[in-house]
Formats: C-alpha cells, sequence, structure tokens
C-alpha cells in the first residue's frame, strides 16, 4: 500500500477549491446571453385551469418568452417518466398517470408548475409572472393518504380508484397466520413515519443551452446521475438522441436523494433554450425548493410482533399505506416496496413477515427517496416494536436483540422477505455500542437527571440496510427499468499519473480522494497524481449516479476492474521489457517484478512505454494504457450497526436534548476513516432531526405547505447537538472486490428508532408507551398531562 | 423584491421629510425583518429610507439612572456594553439571544421595536422595564407605545430616536423560541424595581402584555414559587403548528418562574 | 433606476451599476462574480452568504447592495493568502469540516468573525454562534472540531 491508500484518512483532495469559494456550482455558471427562468406555480392543491392569459406578461419589460402547457403539448414534449414499475397483488401493474412539464389543464398540488417565463433578468421573469392571469376552478384537496383511501374523497387521476397506485404485497400471509397462532404474547404498534423535505443547502437549478452549430443541446444542472437524466430526458420527454445531448452536474451542494429525479424545470430550460436560442438559468428559491423538490417517508403502518414465551420472534405483520403525492416521481414505486418491506427482518431471525402496502396518489408534493429510502421507515417499525415488545416482556432490550440476532455463523443468511444477507456480525456491534455509551451506567445517569427535575431515557437501534441495489437482472425482474451497474475508466497518462472517470457522483462524499486512494492502493501512484473526473456525460463513458450508498460498492468494484484491466496489460508489456514470461510478472508496490528477481519496471517506465511503443509488443499488446469496466454486482451489500441515544426530557417544557449518541457500524472496508466518520454524523443528524424536529406539515383542508421554509421547518442546527461517538466493526462484504458495504445512510436510518427509544424510555416512568415522531415539546408536554396532541 | 428609490439621509429631520414626501415610503433601519418581507414581495413601497447614517441615533449611554440606547444601536452593540452588562445585564442577555450573530450585527432596537413582531424579545424589555420610547416628537411610555400585532403609536413621520430604559433592582428574560425562526414562543420579561414588580410576556399574544397577576405575587414575594402556580388563561393566546394556545399559556408560567429565578 | 455603488471588496475598490432592490449577494456574485459566497434560503436563516462588512459577520442576502456603500467587504475569496489557506479554512480542510462545500463559505467567515470576537471559544459558545448557519451534511460534529482549532491556530497557537 502507497502513502494515501485504503484505510488512510487522507486529507480531502476537493477541499481546496470549497474551502477558497472556487467551487462551481450550477448557479455560479453564467452562459453568454444567459436569459432567466422564473416558474410560475400552482398556488392551490387541487384545481381545473380554465384559461391562461399571458399577453400582458409577454410586453412586461425585459421578458423574451413565456410558455404554457399548450406550448409544452403542442411542441409534443414528453411527460416526466416513472423508473420503477410495481404490480398489485392482482398482479395488474401500478396506475400511472401522466407528469407533464407544464400542467395541462389541472394543477394537483401546491408548486405544480403552470407556466415559466424567460427574461433577461430574474427579477424581471418574477416581474412579469405576476401578470400572467390563470383562472383557477379550485377543486377539494386530499392530503393525508389515509384519507385519501376512504370513500367520497376528492379522486386525484380518473384511473387511479380511491386514489390508490398500487396495492402490493410480500410474504407469506398464511404462514404469518399460523406464526400468530402459536404466541406466546404479541406487540402491536401503530406508526407514523413523518413527511420530510430533504433541503440539501444547494437549492435545485438548471442552465439550458443549444448549440446551433452543431445541434448539441447541453443541459447543467443539480443532479446526483447525469447520466440517468440524459437518458430519460433525452428518450421520454424531449425525443433528443444521446449524443445530442449533454448534461453536466458540477459541484452539487447535497443531494441526499432529492437530486436523483429528473424534473420538469431541466426539460423546461432544455427545450426553452433551443426555442428562443439563447441559454436559459433556472435557480429555485428556498421557498420554492419546499414545494417542488421530492419530499420523503409519509408512511402510516400498523405492525404485529408474535413472540414465543421467551422472547424468541415467530412472525411480522405489517401493513402500510404509503403517500406517493400527486405524481409518480423517478423512483417512487421502489421506496414503500422492494427498499421498505424487503428490509423487515432487520437483524434478526424473525421466521416469517407478511407486509402489505397500499400507495397512495395525494393533492402534495411528490415523495421519492430521501436518505435511507425505505429503509430508515422499515427500521423505525422493527425496533419500536421489538423495543416495545421488550418492554411489555420486562426484557432487557438488548437481551432481546441478542435473543434473536441472526447468528454469526449463519451467512449467507436468507430472510423470508427475498433479500440473502452475505455477512455481518450483530452481536459486536451492539457491544461495542453498549459499552461506548456506557449502557451498565445509565441508571446513575437517570437518578442524576432526576435530582435536576429532568427525565432521561435510553433507546436502542440496530439496524440493517441493503445497499447498492442490484444486480440489475434481479432489479429488473422487480420492476427496475434501468441497469444498475455502475461503470469506470482509469486512463494512466504517459508519465504514470492518472484520471479516473466514475459514474458515480460525489455531492459531498469525497470521492475525488476516496476514489484517488483506491488508485494509490492499487496502482502505486500517489494520490495528488490522480485525479477523478464525474458528473459529465461528455467525458464519461456512462454511470448511474450515486444514490443508496452505492458509489463505492458498485462504483468502485468497477473501478477494481479497469485497475486489474491495466495491470494485466502492464504486466505484458512488462514482461516483454523485462523479457520474461508474463505469468512471472508480479505487481506489487507501483513496480512490475519479475518474480524472484530484483528485475522490475516501475509503473510510470511502463505507462511511458505505452505510449512510446519503441521497444513494445505491438503484435500482440495496443498503445496506450486506458482500460474501461462496468461492473453489474453479484448482490446488494448489508451495513449494519447499532446506535444508542440517550435524551433528557424538560417535565415542565417537554423539550427533549439529546445528551449522547453512540454508534457502532459495520461498513465492510474503510477507504477513508474520516471521510466515513462525516458521513455518519450527517446521516445521524437527518435522522436525529426526523425524530426531533422535522416534520412536513400541509394544511388539511388548503394543502399549502405550512412548514414551507426555515420559520416553520425546523433544521437541527449545532446547537441541539451533542458531539457524537462513532465506531466500527468489520465485516467483509464477501461478494465484491473490495469487500465494502457503503456508509452514506447508516445514521439516517438507525437514529430516528434510537432517539424515540430514548424518549420513550424516559416517559415510560409516567406510564407512556408510545409518542409519534417528531417528539416536539408540545407533543411531549401533552404525553405528560395525559392529552391527545393537537398535531 | 419590487423596485423602489432608496434614500440615505444623514439627520432624522431629512428622514422624517423624505418618508412623508414619498407616495409609500418605509423606513429601514436594520432591515432584517423588512428586506425577507420584499424579498417575498409581501410590501412594495416606493421608496425606501434607510437610517443607517444617521450619527445620532446611534450609541449607549448612562443618563442619571437610566440606560438611553439610540434607535439604531445594533443587537450585539447592546450585547456586548459594558454599560448595559452592568447596569441591566437582563438587557445585554436578551439582545445577545435575538437571532443569530449575523443577524445582531445589522438589527437594532429601534427596528425591532419600531417593526412590534408579537414575537421579538425587545417589547417585553421595553414593557418590562418600564422604558420610555423617544421619538423625532415626543416621549411614549413603554407601556403606550405597542398597540397590537405589528402596531405601534407612532404616527406617520415618527421615528423613534432612542429608548431610555430605567435600571431595575433586578431583571431576567427568559425565552422559549421557536424550535425552527427561533423566535420567541413565549418570552418574559421579569424585572423588579423601586416602584414595584413588571412582567412582561411576549409571543404570546397579539402584542407585548403585562401579566398582572403574577406581578401583584411577585410583589409579595419575589420568588418562582409566587408564580409557579398562577394558571394564565389560554383564551386570546397565539396559535400555531408549534404551539397551542394552551401551551403557550402554561410556558407563560414556566417562563415567568425561570426568569424569576435568574434574575438579577 | 440604476445606481451606482463603491466599496472595497477584499481590499479592492469596486463599484457598479446595480438597482436599488439588487442585494449585497447578487452584486457580488453577479456583477463581481465572487461567486463563493452562496444563497441557500430566502428567510434568512441558513448562513451560506455570510460575509464581513466592516470586520462584522452578515448575511449578504439580506443587505441592500446600496447599503453598503463605502463599506469594507471581505468573502470567502479574500480570506486566503495566495495559495496559503487561512488558519480557519486550514482547520476545516483538516477536521473534515465540509462535504458538499455548500454552507462551507458562510461557514468560515461566521467562524472567524467568532475566532475575532471570542478568543478560545467554548464548544458551547461555537454551537451557539453557529445558530445562523445550516449544514446538511456533516452533523456539524466536525465543523464545531475545526472552528476550535481554527481559532486556536489565529492566535498563533498550533
Amino acid at each position: 500500500m502507497s502513502d494515501g491508500g485504503i484505510g488512510a484518512s487522507v486529507r480531502r483532495k476537493e477541499d481546496a477549491r470549497f474551502l477558497t469559494g472556487r467551487g462551481t456550482y450550477t448557479d455560479d455558471i453564467n452562459r453568454p446571453g444567459q436569459l432567466y427562468a422564473y416558474i410560475l406555480r400552482s398556488p392551490h392543491a387541487h384545481a381545473e385551469i380554465g384559461s391562461v392569459d399571458t399577453s400582458k406578461a409577454k410586453k412586461a419589460p425585459g421578458v423574451v418568452a413565456v410558455f404554457t402547457g399548450t406550448d409544452i403539448a403542442a411542441d409534443n414534449v414528453g411527460g416526466l417518466p416513472c423508473g420503477w414499475g410495481v404490480k398489485s397483488k392482482d398482479g395488474s401493474p401500478m396506475i400511472e398517470p401522466p407528469h407533464p412539464v407544464l400542467a395541462q389543464g389541472r394543477v394537483r398540488h401546491v408548486g405544480d408548475p403552470v407556466a415559466a417565463v424567460i427574461a433577461e433578468t430574474r427579477e424581471q421573469a418574477k416581474d412579469a409572472a405576476e401578470q400572467i392571469a390563470v383562472a383557477y376552478k379550485t377543486l377539494p384537496a386530499v392530503i393525508e393518504a389515509t384519507d385519501a383511501i376512504k370513500s367520497g374523497k376528492p379522486q386525484i387521476w380518473d384511473a387511479a380508484k380511491g386514489n390508490v397506485c398500487f396495492d402490493w404485497h410480500i410474504g407469506d400471509p398464511a404462514a404469518v397466520d399460523a406464526a400468530f397462532k402459536k404466541a406466546a404474547h404479541v406487540t402491536k404498534i401503530d406508526i407514523v413515519n413523518n413527511r420530510l423535505v430533504p433541503n440539501a443547502m444547494e437549492p435545485r437549478s438548471a442552465i439550458g443551452e443549444y448549440d446551433r452549430g452543431t445541434g448539441e443541446h447541453t443541459l447543467y444542472t443539480t443532479s446526483q446521475n447525469p447520466h440517468v437524466i440524459r437518458l430519460l430526458m433525452g428518450a421520454f420527454v424531449l425525443h433528443l438522441p444521446e449524443h445530442k445531448l449533454r448534461v453536466v452536474a458540477p459541484d452539487v451542494g447535497g443531494g441526499f436523494g432529492s437530486k436523483i429525479y429528473h424534473y420538469a424545470e431541466e426539460a423546461l430550460v432544455t427545450w426553452a433554450s433551443a426555442k428562443v436560442g439563447k441559454p436559459i438559468k433556472w435557480t429555485a428559491d428556498r421557498s420554492e425548493s419546499f414545494i417542488s423538490d421530492a419530499q420523503g417517508r409519509d408512511h402510516v403502518t400498523h405492525a404485529e410482533l408474535a413472540l414465543d414465551k421467551d422472547g424468541k420472534f415467530l412472525g411480522l405483520r405489517v401493513s402500510t399505506v404509503a403517500n406517493l403525492g400527486a405524481y409518480l416521481s423517478t423512483f417512487a414505486p421502489a421506496i414503500p416496496t422492494y427498499l421498505y418491506a424487503t428490509l423487515l427482518a432487520g437483524t434478526y431471525t424473525t421466521p416469517v413477515i407478511y407486509c402489505e402496502v397500499k400507495a397512495v396518489f395525494t393533492n402534495t408534493v411528490p415523495v421519492d427517496a430521501y436518505r435511507g429510502a425505505g429503509r430508515p421507515e422499515a427500521t423505525y417499525v422493527v425496533e419500536r416494536i421489538v423495543e416495545m415488545a421488550a418492554h411489555e416482556m420486562k426484557i432487557d432490550p438488548t437481551e432481546l436483540r441478542r435473543r434473536n440476532f441472526i447468528p454469526k455463523d449463519a451467512y449467507p443468511y436468507q430472510t423470508p422477505v427475498a433479500l440473502q444477507y452475505d455477512s455481518g456480525d450483530y452481536f459486536s456491534t451492539l457491544d461495542m455500542a453498549t459499552k461506548a455509551a456506557d449502557y451498565a451506567g445509565f441508571a446513575k445517569r437517570r437518578e442524576d437527571s432526576a435530582k435536576h427535575g429532568k427525565l432521561r431515557g435510553i433507546g436502542i437501534a440496530t439496524y440493517i440496510e441493503a445497499c447498492g441495489i442490484a444486480p440489475s437482472a434481479v432489479a429488473g425482474a422487480l420492476g427496475a427499468r434501468a441497469g444498475l451497474y455502475e461503470c469506470a475508466e482509469v486512463r494512466v497518462h504517459p508519465t504514470g499519473s492518472v484520471t479516473v472517470f466514475t459514474g458515480t457522483h460525489s455531492h459531498g462524499q469525497g470521492h475525488e480522494t476516496t476514489f484517488a486512494q483506491v488508485i494509490a492502493d492499487k496502482l502505486g501512484v500517489p494520490v495528488e497524481n490522480v485525479d477523478v473526473v464525474h458528473g459529465d456525460t461528455s467525458k464519461i463513458p456512462f454511470g448511474m449516479g450515486t444514490y443508496g450508498s452505492r458509489s463505492i460498492a458498485v462504483g468502485g468494484s468497477a473501478l477494481i476492474k479497469a485497475i486489474d484491466k491495466i495491470v494485466t496489460k502492464g504486466k505484458k508489456i512488462a514482461a516483454h521489457l523485462l523479457e520474461a514470461s508474463e505469468a512471472d510478472i508480479e505487481f506489487k508496490d507501483g513496480k512490475f517484478t519479475v518474480v524472484g528477481t530484483d528485475k522490475s519496471k516501475a509503473f510510470g517506465e511502463i505507462a511511458f512505454a505505452a505510449y512510446v511503443p519503441h521497444n513494445y509488443p505491438i503484435e500482440t499488446v495496443e498503445p496506450g494504457l486506458d482500460e474501461t469496466a462496468f461492473y453489474d454486482p453479484k448482490n446488494f451489500t448489508f451495513p449494519s450497526g447499532a446506535h444508542i441515544a440517550e435524551v433528557e426530557v424538560d417535565k415542565e417544557t417537554g423539550t427533549v436534548q439529546l445528551m449522547k449518541f453512540t454508534a457502532a457500524d459495520d461498513f465492510g472496508r474503510i477507504i477513508n476513516p474520516l471521510v466515513v466518520e462525516g458521513q455518519v454524523h450527517g446521516g445521524l443528524v437527518q435522522g436525529i432531526g426526523q425524530a426531533l424536529y422535522e416534520n412536513a406539515v400541509y394544511d388539511g383542508s388548503s394543502g399549502q405547505l405550512v412548514t414551507g421554509s426555515y420559520m416553520d421547518y425546523c433544521m437541527p442546527r449545532a446547537d441541539n447537538l451533542p458531539n457524537f461517538s462513532v465506531g466500527t466493526h468489520t465485516t467483509l462484504c464477501t461478494h465484491n472486490p473490495l469487500g465494502v458495504k457503503g456508509c452514506g445512510e447508516a445514521g439516517a436510518i438507525g437514529a430516528p428508532a434510537a432517539v424515540m427509544n430514548a424518549v420513550v424510555n424516559a416517559l415510560a416512568p409516567l406510564g407512556i408507551k408510545d409518542l409519534a415522531m417528531p417528539a416536539t415539546p408540545e407533543r411531549v408536554w401533552r404525553a405528560l398531562q395525559g392529552q391527545k396532541a393537537a398535531h | 423584491m419590487y423596485n423602489f428609490n432608496y434614500h440615505r439621509p444623514s439627520s432624522v429631520a431629512d428622514a422624517a421629510k423624505t418618508v412623508q414626501g414619498a407616495a409609500e415610503g418605509k423606513l429601514v433601519a436594520g432591515g432584517m425583518t423588512l428586506i425577507p418581507t420584499l424579498k417575498q414581495r409581501l410590501a412594495k413601497p416606493s421608496d425606501l429610507v434607510d437610517l443607517g447614517k444617521i450619527a445620532e441615533l446611534k450609541g449607549i449611554k448612562k443618563d442619571g439612572n437610566s440606560i438611553v440606547i439610540g434607535a439604531m444601536t445594533k443587537h450585539a452593540d447592546v450585547a456586548s456594553s459594558d454599560v448595559v452588562k452592568s447596569a441591566i445585564p437582563a438587557l445585554a442577555a436578551l439582545a445577545g439571544g435575538i437571532g443569530d450573530p449575523a443577524v445582531r450585527n445589522r438589527g437594532t432596537i429601534g427596528g425591532s421595536i419600531a417593526n412590534n413582531d408579537p414575537a421579538a424579545d425587545y417589547p417585553s424589555a421595553v414593557v418590562g422595564l418600564g422604558a420610555t420610547v423617544v421619538t423625532n416628537k415626543r416621549k411614549i411610555a413603554g407601556d403606550d407605545f405597542f398597540k397590537g400585532i405589528f402596531e405601534t403609536a407612532l404616527e406617520p413621520g415618527e421615528i423613534v430616536t432612542a429608548v431610555q430604559f430605567p435600571i431595575p433592582e433586578k431583571a431576567a428574560y427568559s425565552k422559549f423560541p421557536n424550535p425552527a425562526s427561533r423566535y420567541a414562543i413565549v418570552g418574559v420579561f421579569v424585572a423588579k424595581t423601586g416602584s414595584g414588580v413588571r412582567v412582561a410576556v411576549t409571543g404570546a399574544g397579539a402584542s407585548v402584555f403585562r401579566q398582572k397577576e403574577m406581578e401583584a405575587a411577585l410583589g409579595k414575594s419575589f420568588a418562582p414559587d409566587a408564580v409557579a402556580n398562577i394558571k394564565v388563561s389560554p383564551s386570546g393566546l397565539n396559535a400555531d403548528i408549534h404551539a397551542s394556545a394552551e401551551y403557550r399559556a402554561h410556558l407563560v408560567t414556566v417562563m415567568a418562574k425561570r426568569a424569576v429565578a435568574a434574575a438579577k | 433606476m440604476a445606481t451606482t455603488v463603491s466599496m472595497t471588496v477584499n481590499g479592492k475598490t469596486v463599484s457598479g451599476s446595480v438597482e436599488p432592490r439588487t442585494l449585497l449577494v447578487q452584486f457580488l456574485r453577479e456583477t463581481l462574480g465572487l461567486t463563493g459566497t452562496h444563497v441557500g434560503c430566502d428567510t434568512s436563516q441558513c448562513g451560506a452568504c455570510v460575509v464581513h462588512v466592516d470586520g462584522n459577520s452578515v448575511k449578504s442576502c439580506t443587505m441592500l447592495a446600496v447599503q453598503a456603500e463605502g463599506a469594507q467587504v471581505t468573502t470567502i475569496e479574500g480570506l486566503a493568502k495566495g495559495d496559503e489557506l487561512h488558519p480557519m479554512q486550514a482547520a476545516f480542510r483538516e477536521h473534515h469540516g465540509l462535504q458538499c462545500g455548500f454552507c462551507t463559505p458562510g461557514m468560515v467567515m461566521s467562524a472567524v468573525d467568532l475566532a475575532h470576537k471570542v478568543k478560545n471559544p467554548s464548544e458551547d459558545q461555537i454551537r451557539h454562534w453557529l445558530e445562523g448557519n445550516l449544514c446538511r451534511c456533516t452533523g456539524y460534529h466536525n465543523i464545531v472540531k475545526a472552528i476550535k482549532a481554527g481559532a486556536t491556530a489565529m492566535q498563533g497557537g498550533k
């Protein structure tokens, strides 16, 4: 291993530009002659559009064009496609309504785009948008999914009877019924998994540009996966061939899922820039992001766990209503199904599981993957019900978990809900976490808190997640409409420096450093001589982007495959130069050596020979040293861990203060511990945010998003939080070359359940068994008063 | 933001003249509320008159038994002022808890009280300390200044120039912030003065108000227990997704009790 | 309605034509091309736009460009001396106090203001000081660590 190889906490290469203000985010880019778009959005949750009068707006100062749904339809612009199809229990396909770029006759949520003004400045575009007269005929709206499926409610799509998109299930209901009949104890719980707004700090932005000379369209966009956008927008929306459409996702200021999807504004600026012949930039205001970025979670669930007299889990039965919002966002159907119900075994040997999921349209912003995507929802169900069962059966929650953990020697372990776990060790992570959190000393801390009038609670959550979604064929059989492989190109330059082109995308994850570390480790090239390029369809062969903690597991595996090809070719060249047989060449520490001799060639010498092939095996080996590989994963990876939260509740105000948080995670092999810790911290705070602060609240009758800005949507701040104790225990992934599992979502998956278990534990001495997220001060105070929460 | 004409006069007299002469003139002090309001296009003034360059409106001084703070004095300056910290530490602490550091570097006391946001902190200190608001036209008792939601006794063209705070025996401000915006859901300012105890509540109602029952109880015994069992009626109190009227009423008691305990 | 505004930005006198409604952040980003200062919200809460005006941190999205007439403005681009990072920038790098980098300029400018005003700030003081700076990536843990180290380094400590 060279310095800065796998396992080293290398300081990040990308930081210098971010720290000096030289990052290039989409809104930092300005193209010659650039115009600005402003999107006029529906102020109503549900309305018919009678007429849209743009005549005054078109005459307003600086205005170049105004477009409405009519213009979009006249040009045959397609709707935004959905990338995953799910079938209902009866085998019928999900209801897949159109998703127009600009509304066609009806708006279905506050924020639905209605018209676009193109003007010379942002303010002029905004000024002119106020001159557009839209005749709305408002319709009754429905906000809650559990409400939308009742009879007599407003119907959002004619094709979706009772607003149901699909009614899906997994598992064996008869076997589960049988298990419940044998149960000594049954624990039941009702759960609301609150809707969240992802809130990447960089608002979405897009610039469309058309080159009349070459006929090429370019879209700069805040995306986690530019190739996916090119595919979806090119093939389905604008009907542009890939070779004439370039999508660039430059520096992107956080995504957390919300920048996976293909959004209307991307298609709009690309289409409109060709119409008006000038580049067009659109950048969301934050209040616009709140009503136009896909949101997360929003499940209502009833779950039942059957246990024998010793606390062994016999079966789990789960019924969930998932809110999809008004339209199907790109991967929405996969989230409450294959990324949710398949995780309900968690870390346990529960032998039979049945889950049914009704996915429902409502007059709200579409819901799709948000950090964790289905897995936090599953973990929350499992870990709350396990905690509740422990309380009811008077078994220590750590003990109940240990009794049911999948044994260390049981891998590969087939769960009853489709997944096969390749490796893991839940006992060790739980041991690590309980030690680091001083679980044994909690009783004393609870007493100390009581002396100050505070209620102290401790809560545990263990979790399993499925990352690096794949293999493509399996995902395809389950409804995915894209491949789930990844691509990497390793370009070795003549003097031995390296450029890596990866189809993954870094928007905070640090790939420019960690991927360079893999190169340093495997090829012996120092990190500073390696550049990692991502986010441009004109540079990278192909890619599926970054989501679902897939980058190192899938993208890193593709990188290893490309590296292997480089080494194989290098050996051939070295064999020629060293006058040895290829089989006798060994590559180690950046040198090609004839085994058992001191004859060797440095990596740089081989690279040089490949590009200056004077003394070269030219008959059998091509010049150059540039290899591309695609990797299709063999299975998911299964990171896991144990999280412990400790809270104090102010009895008088109901305020919950997080006092301690401990995480012990198994991410497989770790490339850069510093970066991994950072990923855990960030995920934890999003999970803690869900448990204590964040909640997307819509007004039940008007459908307005009440928490439509940071004045009301509570983002976790530095002063809400303690320092964290994080650690890792490694079992290697058995089916990818690096043994990596992924770490991006873990924090957001384990934390909500750990924190809520702690809050309920704090309140338990007063007879409180359950509380809904987020545990806001008033909600806790009301629970303490024995009153029903008003909100 | 809609466009407007911008003026930056160097005297109060000029400012008053300019704002009155405009079709729809608006004064801007620190702009911490006004600029976000303009950005959301919720107001459309024809003219903006910036008080930022008027030297006579700035500064903190001790004047006999009061502290006089110029209207354009920033929250950060009040929070860090040795004069304020030694005379009325509760006032310095209140100023140091408004918004965040960057907001405190722009926001002013005059702007805050003239705006009279029901969740602002300063109004509770003005009423709680029995302060006097000085304008370019007159002096207004704190008790008479705040009229209702975003409404004050100021007349058109009248500009707050300073606030005079009598120095109390002891005082404290206790705030329960909105977890998202950090404005006060309930803030209670308690002061023990030579002429009695004052309890001023912000955040809970349409505008700051005095809690007379608590004042009477604390007049007899200035101790947390004196207010601990006083139940405030939720009737007429604010309600939103963060706190119902009932919860706010409860918090008034809790914050009052904590302020009394913290008073110095 | 355009008017001319002049100020000193990162030590250089600059001027430009703006509308009265032009925000300081728009002037910096669009007129001067200093795109290191970011806009992350429209309610003055996220702090991605924090710059120094006359030595104090302010939210450049909540100040008009015309209000900065004659002021000394420092942006993130003005902190480093050539290629040498400012001690606070270096501390953010060392302690992995940034991920996507979008909130970072505002965080660093806020942190430098704190270090100027409070010598050796405690963890608690740092966390409270960051009330007006939102980060969605880091969970703040490493930012707090970085600011502590950066503040020490700014005093000449190592």
